[in-house]
């Protein structure tokens, strides 16, 4: 076995260049090149994490825009709906009165008519009057050749007219 | 026809000089097994720099690199606690320096005329220096750490004192004992595992020597062999630099958290 029969002659050289092997992975890979490594691992971990939170951010963002977005829409319909509500009430209420007035116009007219048709009626009565008390006085003169007072042919004619 | 096999499985650990003919006993003394120990860290410095793009979204080395580191940064965490971080750096090295010694050791780098490849593990002078490293590390954080209680860990808490007194002798043994264990199972692992491929790699030779039927017959089955050892020898590999690593932080965990 020459791990034991050269060992004597050998075991310097071994442990000084394992020493030495040892000693550059200890310090230039182990403590210069791992610490890197894991740095990088770290610090990829952390982006992801930091990405992973900057996406769940953003999403709860788009959710609370999405929710506002939505009460703005309700609140908007609600305000068209009391809108369209008062201007057709506005509009219910200002036919209402303008009907009334148009009514109440029409009434006086349909009034002053009546009132004009009375006034000219009894007018033409009286004139009626008047001219038959002549004409009754006339006819009078000229079949009897009687003097008729237009007083007493009035009074006649009236009483006949009266009793129709 | 290949030339006469020499069957000497252990040919493959000989340390032999290089850029001098005979072997110093000098620590300066340069062999093939410090020219593959240099090979195996650059290997490892070329695999750790090919991860070094540190880009946010990776590419496939850079996931390959991290994902070894972040395996090893799991073993000490699991192990040790949030203190665990400390000991990376040696974890790590272990790690790393094992399992890339085992897996080049195991290339058939040999098919290049003139390469002779070596399994820097499969030398227990290695492995028991890497376990004694462990070990003092454990022992200086937990003398550092806790001064003389460190002595507490080989008594079981809450037991009787009888029972102690019977235990702690037994805990220390077990405890002393660690570097031996943790050294000796990488190396036994190689060193069986490349005997076996030198036997059957051998068998495949001297069947086709033989000829005739029953050696091709021979051949092949031991060439079907090698390949599923050689497979089996990079699990075994992997498996090898997995609990020298996991050990050495629940070591660690011992000095640190003190049962």
């Amino acid at each position: 076995m020459p791990q034991i029969a050269q060992l004597a002659l050998v075991y310097q050289s071994q442990w000084f260049w394992l020493l030495v092997v040892l000693a550059g992975i200890y310090f230039f890979v182990g403590k210069g090149i791992v610490p890197k490594v894991e740095a990088t691992v770290d610090n990829r971990d952390a982006t992801i994490a930091a990405d992973l939170a900057a996406a769940e951010a953003a999403r709860a963002g788009a959710d609370a825009a999405e929710e506002q977005l939505r009460a703005n829409d309700l609140a908007a319909r609600g305000n068209a709906q009391a809108t369209t509500a008062e201007a057709k009430a506005k509009a219910a209420k200002a036919g209402e009165v303008r009907l009334a007035k148009a009514e109440a116009k029409t009434a006086k007219l349909l009034a002053d008519a009546e009132a004009r048709i009375a006034t000219s009626r009894s007018a033409a009565l009286a004139s009626i009057e008047g001219v038959a008390a002549e004409a009754a006085a006339e006819i009078v003169a000229k079949v009897s050749g009687a003097k008729v007072t237009a007083a007493a042919a009035a009074k006649s004619v009236k009483a006949v007219l009266a009793n129709g | 026809m290949a030339g006469e096999a020499k069957i000497d499985p252990m040919h493959q650990f000989m340390i032999t000089p290089i850029g001098s003919d005979t072997l110093a006993a000098s620590p300066f003394q340069f062999t093939n097994s410090s020219l593959w120990m240099l090979i195996v860290f650059a290997a490892i410095l070329a695999f750790m720099w090919g991860g070094m793009k540190r880009q946010i979204v990776p590419g496939r080395w850079q996931v390959a690199v991290e994902g070894m580191t972040g395996f090893l940064d799991n073993i000490t965490r699991t192990s040790i606690g949030a203190e665990g971080r400390r000991y990376l750096p040696w974890v790590f090295t272990a790690f790393t320096f094992i399992l890339f010694s085992n897996w080049i050791g195991a290339m058939p780098f040999a098919i290049v005329p003139g390469a002779h490849p070596f399994t820097v593990t499969s030398q227990f002078s290695v492995t028991m220096f890497m376990s004694v490293l462990s070990f003092a590390i454990v022992l200086g954080v937990g003398f550092w750490k806790r001064g003389l209680h460190f002595f507490s860990l080989f008594v079981p808490k809450g037991a009787p004192l009888p029972v102690k007194m019977f235990v702690a002798p037994i805990e220390f043994v077990s405890f002393m004992v660690r570097p031996f264990s943790l050294g000796l199972r990488p190396f036994i692992a190689m060193f069986a595992g490349h005997v076996l491929l030198d036997v059957f790699g051998n068998f495949v030779v001297q069947g086709l020597n033989a000829g005739g039927p029953l050696g091709y017959a021979i051949s092949a089955l031991c060439f079907v062999a090698v390949i599923g050892v050689n497979a089996l020898e990079l699990l075994v590999g992997a498996i090898q630099a997995y609990v020298f690593a996991l050990l050495t932080a629940l070591y660690i965990n011992d000095a640190v958290n003190l049962h």
